[in-house]
């Protein structure tokens, strides 16, 4: 709103991807050109909306409401004070009403509904935008309260497991202990995945909501966010965050006068995707190295420090307290099947409009890629998208009626992990992408287990033989066989997934690999 | 361009015992050692140990299991190239190559007059803007050759 004083309010974000395409020379450019002008302005420094191929997308607050301008680049800004975009005026780069763009409009918003929105670092914002109604109901509800409206919600864990909440929730509120932790996984590592970035960079508070709301049902008092070096931006708005919900007594004793305490703090990676895995991420914030644990026991009876522990993913956290505002069956009603709620689906690689798109399961992934994400900015077509990070498979066009649910993508041998896509349009060479995985999985392997440590390694090997067209046929039939011991041998899902792109790509594009091609094999079945 | 403070046991042992009321401290302890000194000197090792009533060789592992941690001092200045899949999707291989070319070293390496070191790293989880780097903690996405070139020219200032 326009204040009386005449100042006028403009939101440029400070979310990491922003930031790399300009915002901060942008913000820089809006404060100087405001000051020639003699034009107060109010530049608030807020997340992204998600439609990431339009930043640093800029909004102004006029009478008619926020009307943005993206993508804008530092010298952009002198035309778009001569366009009187103040007021909303007419531009090139106008896009109008954010909310009213097509992108945003198909969305279902739970857990991103204020995301690039408000300013992430002001409390009154987070409360003005309905912050805090989910704990305000928590502690109605009390500890049992709490685990079964989680229950109806059909939550399931969405770092890629997909295991139920709830039902951690609850082994975790029966385990005996002293002290019980709130560990959120933040280690976001799998390529084309940056949903937990933007809901830490653009609304730290929901998260820290959450893990509260998680240590009040299980009887934790301390949580640890432990996210990557690879993030600083996130880290600092997490820092931040945690700073003021304390100040505010919303961390620590009695948090809002409740019986209840909990406080948190953000730990930082070092470059090791295997600490993405539970256990190893457990070690690590244990400072030691980041080996995988063998189950059981499980964390949720002895994980940090040996004591009961709930592990779970940002996005999983991040529903909470939508889920306790507005009731278990709310959330429940979206979605299909076993597949409950929304999912932050990200849009990547080599894609048109990529971006952060939320919504309930039961979208398939070819609307994603090519309705919503307009296909290749490449303008070729479309070869593959690979779902679900490094250890997802690469699903071909013609699976792409697959629909965004956990029990159909895993009826086609792929995973929505953490629900990232990541496009690839037709001059991709899968059987370079098929040695990549291999070669990641060796370089990143904790080394605990000989499937990943040593196969990870041959695979690489057998790669570079087929690659150099060495008795392709009898390589690829030791990588299948490789493949199966990785599959069925490794203690976590590094060396048990790694095969998925791998076999993915040989089965759908075998004629990268040097085989016949698809369409041969199947007419000669 | 970063700066770093000559090695001294009495700064060292300041900026662990700044950590030590945490629990779990070592990574913590860790990262404060880097950023002080730039990498994480073999001096450290001992000290830590005592600190944490661990062995060295417990310490020793650990240094050595992250990616992150360096033994020697970078370049003066450190360009990470996004490698992984999106990045790659998006035209990020001719762009590492490119890099190589131009600074006559291979990702992983320091160029012969120390100026810069050219990494890979593995997502900044910039991937719907993709190819990124990132230039002494600052990040550039919609990496192409023009902006890469002027990337690799300021580090080499």
């Amino acid at each position: 709103m326009s204040t009386n004083s005449g100042t006028i309010r403009i939101y440029v974000p400070k979310d990491a991807c922003a930031i790399a395409c300009g915002a901060d020379e942008v913000a820089e450019a809006i404060a100087a050109a405001a000051l020639a002008a003699r034009q107060p302005v109010e530049i608030v420094r807020n997340g992204s909306r998600g439609m990431l191929w339009l930043e640093p997308m800029i909004e102004v607050v006029t009478d008619e409401g926020r009307i943005a301008y993206g993508p804008v680049e530092a010298g952009d800004v002198d035309g778009l004070f001569a366009a009187g975009f103040l007021t909303g005026g007419d531009h090139a780069l106008r896009i109008g009403k954010p909310e009213e763009h097509p992108f945003l409009a198909k969305q279902t918003r739970l857990t991103f509904a204020r995301c690039g929105i408000i300013d992430p670092a002001s409390y009154e914002d987070y409360r003005a935008h309905g912050g805090y109604r989910g704990l305000e109901r928590a502690l109605t509800l009390g500890p049992a309260g709490i685990i079964e409206e989680v229950k109806t919600s059909g939550l399931r864990g969405r770092g890629g497991a997909g295991f139920p909440t709830a039902i951690k929730w609850k082994t975790v509120a029966d385990a005996k202990g002293d002290q019980k932790y709130i560990v959120c996984n933040a280690d976001e590592g799998d390529s084309g995945t940056f949903a937990d970035r933007m809901i830490m960079e653009g609304d730290p508070f929901e998260l820290i909501e959450g893990m509260t709301i998680a240590g009040i049902a299980v009887g934790a008092t301390k949580g640890y966010v432990y996210t990557r070096s690879e993030y600083p931006h996130a880290i600092w708005a997490m820092e931040k965050a945690v700073e003021v919900a304390r100040a505010n007594g919303m961390l620590g004793a009695n948090i809002a006068g409740s019986p209840y305490s909990f406080d948190m703090e953000v730990r930082m990676g070092a470059g090791a995707y295997v600490c993405g895995e539970e256990t190893a991420l457990l070690d690590s914030l244990e400072g030691k190295r980041g080996t995988v644990r063998a189950k059981p026991p499980l964390p949720a009876h002895k994980g940090l420090f040996q004591k009961p522990t709930v592990i779970n993913n940002v996005l999983s956290l991040t529903a909470v307290p939508h889920i306790l505002a507005d009731g278990g069956q709310f959330y429940a009603d979206f979605g299909m099947g076993r597949s409950r709620g929304t999912m932050p689906i990200q849009i990547a690689g080599n894609v048109k409009f990529g971006g952060l798109f939320e919504t309930a399961f039961g979208i398939t992934l070819g609307e994603l890629v090519n309705d919503i994400g307009g296909g290749t900015a490449t303008g070729k077509p479309v070869k593959a998208a690979q779902v679900g990070g490094p250890l997802g498979a690469y699903v071909p066009t013609w699976q792409f009626d697959l629909p965004f649910d956990y029990e159909a993508f895993a009826a086609k041998d792929a995973l929505i992990g953490h629900g990232g896509i990541v496009v690839f349009d037709e001059s991709s060479d899968l059987a370079k992408m098929a040695r990549f995985a291999m070669e990641f999985c060796s370089v990143e392997s904790c080394g605990k287990c000989t499937p990943c440590r040593i196969g990870s390694t041959r695979g690489v090997e057998l790669m570079d033989k087929i690659i150099a067209g060495d008795r392709v046929t009898a390589n690829l039939a030791t990588l299948t066989d490789l493949c199966q011991t990785m599959k069925l041998g490794s203690l976590c899902a590094l060396g048990g997934f790694t095969p998925y792109p791998v076999l993915s790509a040989l089965n759908h594009f075998p004629e990268d690999f040097g085989a016949p091609p698809r369409v041969v094999l199947e007419a000669a079945e | 361009m970063p700066h770093y403070e000559p090695w001294s046991d009495e700064r060292a042992r300041a900026v662990i015992d700044e950590f030590a009321h945490l629990e779990g401290p070592l990574m913590p302890m860790l990262h404060a050692v880097q950023e002080t000194f730039g990498h994480v000197p073999d001096a450290v090792v001992p000290m830590l140990a005592e600190k944490l009533n661990v062995s060295r060789a417990e310490v020793h592992g650990v240094v050595t299991f992250y990616h992150d941690f360096r033994h020697e001092p970078a370049g003066r200045h450190v360009l990470k190239l996004c490698r992984a899949e999106a990045c790659q999707a998006a035209g990020g291989d001719a762009l590492a190559e490119h890099a190589e070319h131009r600074l006559g070293c291979k990702l992983g390496e320091t160029t012969a007059d120390g100026r810069v070191t050219v990494e890979p790293i593995y997502c900044l989880g910039l991937c719907a803007t993709a190819p990124s780097a990132m230039l002494d903690g600052k990040i550039v996405a919609r990496l192409n050759e023009r902006r890469l070139d002027a990337l690799i020219a300021e580090a080499q200032s």
